[in-house]
């Protein structure tokens, strides 16, 4: 435990320091930290379930207030605490006797699970997997997701645990807390996994001679692009460079390096340029539960630059930046300022900077993030598939305990 | 406390990893030695003066932490159970960062960096805390630069060129905001290798450069900003030891490097890029400055709503205004742009706040104006205050309708009395001003803790005995008087922005400077700066020279040392960069002041005092007086201070007679003056005439000799 301890001071001062940049990096390291305070969490014999969430939430806490403008630790805490809750209730209605466990096993179905075995009945896994079977989502489909599950299989590493599914309070214990690392687990292969099952779909969405707008640098969107590349589609890109950080300038340099044809443009130019585009691909920092989103400076201009001239806005984001938050005073609370020296020289300007009385002296603001409200973004591309800005609250309910929106 | 037990156990893992690699180590002064911040730090360390409501020394420590540094030392002298208490409660001890180790390194005596270098010195021979290439900063740095690659260069230099022991950082800023003062370098372009420093107050507007450094290239820049971030190398340290005066980093350091060509040590400077900050809290302008730096977020990460040092962080809200969660403001207040409110801090009705700092836990009436200060914690101000440019420290109380005007600086718990006006510029303390003026201006504070303590305890007293104080009938605390020499000075360094019409007659004298050819004189007046042009005229330098020599002599006069006194004057001397005669002039300069300056009724008795100053450091006198030329050095000297002094005037033959006699001066050396001066104005001859008969003698005198010589 103490060991425990120490790696989350370590985390939480890692992020307080904002030295771990990017959703991706930071869900990835989050969800690894509380499978390790998951396992090493002493768990009592009754209510076992409220133990593991007060843990994981206390953790979660501190990891939140740490950096509250990275949404996404947030969101992979409040996922790990739906697991757990997931996880109890499936035991619960197991140990009630009303459902019996599944020994057959389906390996026609084993690339599903990427390897990890399923303990049969592990609810949230179930989900997930029905998730993932089951894109692109229809109604139906989620109708029917429940009697499905049942197919879904377990491999023989996990049988030993499930099969003696006795009363035993000891091997309960053990059960809800393995079936929870399960979980994570799944999580953490979903986080890590996300470029590929986003950059899947890339097929469908870009033909032949278009021409794709983006902005800033997303490896999610870089992986999309190559994807359908790789698939002999040909088309250009169109790189918008995003001042001032100018990652728009790394990103025409892979996509060159992976022989796609790119012009990079100042940000001003987007509109200039619009009408000729088909359509703007951009990584999203984080999806609102309104279906808004947080994207890098100068995302909104785009956006609203693409509705003007009717061009689909599409926004690339991994499950894990789906945030059950509704967007309030985004401009501020969930933006992060950064130094003006990315701007402006200080070495010149320090004359101007208010020393003497009076003179009026330059004010420097130079936001990380902009606010893309929802009836600009034309669709979303999750790891589960396209959908539409409407549908986020219900993906959100998919993902997250209602229990859990407010920590 | 610690410093003494700790290493023997992080040796142990230190020399395991010894074999791979050196730890990243850096050195933090925790005290300024200087007393540009008194009264304040009277009574609390500068390191531990909250900043943006965060103290000065988490900067650092939190800017060194993500630069990578390993091992931090901080140095305490004065107050140091105060910072160690501080470090020992805040998280740097509790081991947040497994990668850090901080430790402290007490020596309650030291008065210099020079001292605090020198004891690390000697703890190094026992503990050998230090292993390799440091960082020397100061505990009041605020930066956001990176280190590690700083480190490596200079680690690869090292390895090419064993005498290039120190890199400094420096960077290209305007310095007139930051209130320090005039900064001239000259660097070798290709090598970055720093030639010539010069840090100069802005009456010295020229600079003269040896003439040998012109045969290479050279760079020479006044627009640079010396950062106080400096590699060193473990022979800074023993340089230290071995050159027991060096007190000043760079006025004694620095340049008795650059000077000293027999060890040919090397100092590189390198130039941070723009896009970082890195500046040092020197004086009160500059706290000004940096706060606001911070507020405008220059110093990314380390700005007030990013939780760096583990305090509770602020919100950011529009138009740069940071607030903490749980501060209370009535709907009428108007609270400006870049402004922070504090934990618990509460503020009345139709107060108007605005490029302020307010710290924690303060309580603000109604109606108050507040405007380009700084608040510290857990201040009363009642109805009506107006507070303008003022620094307000912890526990004031400001009674209803009293005004602060600009420059203000009120001290822990002073006390304003109701409508009491505050002058502009003045400083209260409740502690009274030290009236012995330390002859040592390096101190922050001379005297040890018990010290303090009794003047504290003074306080109480003053309380009770003297209910009218200086501060209105209902205030406690004592204005401190402004010594007459730094009142002009006081626009530059205290927390108000410099006044536009100062400001333009700094910018007036720069491009005047621009203008101008540079062989033209600037013209005279209180500020010629900014001259890049080459000088020979070193007058005065040698002033400052002249007057340092004195100081030296006058302290070791109690010592009675010919020895120490002749090895303090070398020091100075090749600091400044003087030729011998200068010393000796210096030095029979300050003999004959002591003598005046000595209580005496009669010209008789003037001169008894001057002989048996001479006669007692006749040793110190012969050891510069080797030369003919220098002893024309000292006689002509002399007749300068005799026409400056009418005391002196009449004894003038009768001292030079004197010298002769004594054999400091030999009659060759009078011979030649006589003739020297026999050419010159009638005005001139006054004393020439005064030694006629004197000289009449010795020249009988001698050819006497030779006629003996010849017989």
């Amino acid at each position: 435990m103490p060991d425990v301890q120490s790696t989350v001071v370590e985390f939480v001062n890692k992020l307080r320091k904002r030295k771990i940049e990017g959703s991706q990096a930071t869900a990835k390291c989050t969800v690894e930290l509380l499978r390790s305070v998951i396992s090493h969490q002493r768990v009592p014999h009754a209510n076992q379930a409220a133990a593991l969430i007060d843990a994981v939430k206390a953790v979660g806490e501190q990891l939140v207030a740490a950096n509250p403008v990275e949404l996404a630790v947030g969101n992979v805490v409040r996922r790990v605490l739906h697991i757990i809750r997931e996880e109890d209730l499936s035991l619960t209605t197991a140990a009630m006797g009303g459902l019996d466990l599944l020994d057959a096993s389906d390996d026609d179905d084993v690339d599903n699970c990427k390897g990890i075995g399923y303990p049969a009945m592990s609810a949230a896994v179930v989900a997930a997997a029905a998730r993932s079977t089951l894109r692109p989502p229809s109604l139906q489909t989620l109708l029917e997701g429940t009697p499905e599950s049942a197919t879904v299989p377990y491999t023989s590493s996990s049988g030993a645990d499930s099969e003696s599914k006795t009363a035993d309070k000891s091997s309960l214990t053990r059960k809800l807390k393995h079936d929870v690392i399960e979980g994570v687990n799944q999580l953490i292969h979903e986080i890590a996994g996300c470029h590929e099952q986003i950059a899947e779909q890339a097929i469908e969405h870009i033909h032949q001679n278009e021409v794709i707008l983006t902005l800033g640098s997303s490896r999610t969107v870089l992986e999309f692009m190559c994807a359908a590349k790789e698939k002999k589609r040909s088309f250009r890109v169109f790189v918008a460079e995003g001042a001032p950080r100018y990652q728009g300038h790394l990103l025409a340099k892979e996509l060159v390096a992976r022989g796609l044809q790119t012009t990079v443009i100042t940000d001003s130019a987007v509109f200039a340029m619009i009408s000729r585009v088909n359509m703007v691909i951009i990584g999203a920092h984080a999806v609102m539960a309104n279906g808004g989103v947080i994207g890098p400076v100068g995302v909104n201009m785009a956006a609203l630059a693409a509705q003007k001239h009717a061009v689909p806005f599409v926004v690339l984001a991994g499950s894990h930046k789906l945030c059950p938050l509704y967007p309030h005073n985004p401009e501020v609370l969930l933006n992060e300022l950064r130094s003006p020296s990315e701007l402006l020289d200080f070495g010149e300007f320090s004359d101007c900077l208010d020393f003497g009385a009076g003179s009026g002296s330059i004010q420097v603001v130079n936001p990380t993030f902009d606010y893309v409200p929802p009836n600009l973004v034309s669709l979303f591309i999750t790891d589960t598939g396209g959908h539409n800005p409407s549908y986020m609250y219900r993906l959100i309910a998919d993902y997250y305990s209602a229990d859990d929106l407010v920590m | 406390m610690g410093a003494q037990k700790k290493p023997a156990v992080a040796r142990v893992r230190d020399d395991s990893e010894d074999l791979t690699r050196q730890r990243l180590q850096a050195i933090v002064l925790a005290d300024s030695f200087t007393t540009q911040f008194r009264p304040i730090t009277l009574e609390r360390p500068k390191v531990l003066l909250p900043l943006v409501n965060i103290p000065m020394i988490d900067y650092t420590l939190a800017w060194l932490e993500s630069a990578g540094i390993e091992d931090i030392f901080v140095f305490c002298c004065v107050h140091s159970s105060q910072v160690i208490d501080y470090l020992e409660k805040s998280e740097w001890y509790s081991r947040s960062n497994p990668n850090l180790l901080v430790r402290t390194i007490v020596s309650p005596k030291s008065t210099s960096v020079g001292d605090a270098l020198r004891y690390i010195y000697e703890q190094q021979t026992e503990t050998s805390q230090i292993q390799g290439d440091f960082v020397l900063v100061s505990g009041d740095t605020v930066s956001n630069m990176p280190l590690a690659d700083l480190i490596q260069e200079h680690r690869d230099r090292k390895k090419k060129d064993e005498k290039a022991i120190m890199t400094m950082v420096i960077k290209k800023q305007s310095r007139l905001g930051l209130g320090s003062d005039q900064l001239f370098i000259a660097v070798d372009p290709l090598t970055k290798q720093l030639v010539r420093y010069e840090e100069g107050n802005a009456r010295i507007g020229d600079v003269c450069l040896d003439k040998s450094l012109l045969d290479s290239t050279v760079l020479l820049c006044n627009d640079m900003q010396d950062c106080y971030i400096d590699i060193c190398s473990p022979e800074v340290l023993s340089l230290f030891e071995d050159n027991f005066d060096y007190q000043h980093l760079r006025r004694h350091f620095v340049n008795g490097l650059l000077v000293d060509d027999i060890m040919g040590y090397k100092i590189f400077t390198h130039e941070i890029q723009s896009s970082f900050y890195a500046t040092r809290i020197e004086n009160l302008r500059s706290y000004d400055m940096v706060s606001k730096n911070i507020i405008q977020r220059w110093t990314y990460p380390f700005v007030p709503d990013i939780n760096f040092s583990g305090k509770c962080s602020l919100m950011l809200g529009r138009q740069g205004i940071y607030r903490a969660s749980d501060a209370v403001q009535s709907r009428s207040a108007d609270i400006g742009a870049s402004t922070v409110i504090g934990y618990g801090t509460r503020i009345g009705n139709g107060g108007k706040i605005f490029n302020s700092v307010i710290g924690n836990g303060c309580s603000i009436g109604s109606n108050v104006v507040i405007q380009g200060s700084y608040i510290w914690n857990n201040v009363t101000i009642e109805d009506g205050c107006e507070i303008r440019n003022a620094i307000v420290c912890d526990g004031v109380k400001i009674r209803a309708g009293a005004v602060l005007q600009p420059g203000v600086v009120l001290s822990f718990n002073v006390v304003v009395g109701r409508d009491f006006v505050v002058p502009t510029y003045s400083k209260v303390s409740l502690l009274q001003q030290p009236t012995t003026e330390d002859s040592d201006e390096e101190m922050e504070y001379a005297g040890s803790s018990s010290g303090t303590a009794d003047l504290l305890s003074g306080v109480h007293n003053l309380q009770i005995e003297s209910k009218a104080s200086e501060l209105g009938p209902d205030g406690t605390g004592y204005i401190w008087e402004v010594c007459d020499s730094a009142h002009d000075e006081e626009w530059k360094h205290s927390v108000v922005p410099i006044p536009m019409d100062k400001l333009a007659d700094i910018t007036r004298a720069m491009d005047d400077d621009d203008i101008e050819d540079e062989s033209v004189v600037p013209p005279a007046g209180e500020l010629k700066s900014d001259t890049d042009s080459i000088n020979t005229d070193a007058n005065d330098d040698y002033g400052y020279f002249e007057r340092e020599v004195e100081e030296t002599f006058l302290m070791a006069i109690i010592k009675d040392d010919v020895d120490h006194v002749i090895r303090l004057i070398n020091s100075r001397r090749f600091a400044y960069n003087m030729a011998s005669a200068d010393c000796a002039g210096a030095v029979f300069y300050s003999m004959m002041r002591l003598a005046v300056n000595t209580p005496h009724n009669s010209a008789s008795e003037l001169y008894r005092n001057a002989t048996t100053i001479i006669t007692k450091w006749k040793g110190l006198l012969g050891f510069y007086l080797k030369q003919i030329d220098e002893q024309i050095e000292v006689i002509m000297k002399f007749e300068e201070m005799c026409e400056e002094s009418e005391e002196l005037g009449p004894l003038f033959a009768q001292i030079v007679h004197f010298l002769y006699d004594k054999d400091v001066v030999q009659e060759g050396a009078i011979l030649r003056w006589g003739e020297e001066k026999a050419g010159a104005d009638e005005c001139d001859k006054v004393y020439l005439n005064q030694c006629e008969a004197f000289i009449q003698w010795l020249k009988e005198a001698s050819e006497e000799e030779e006629e003996e010589e010849d017989s």
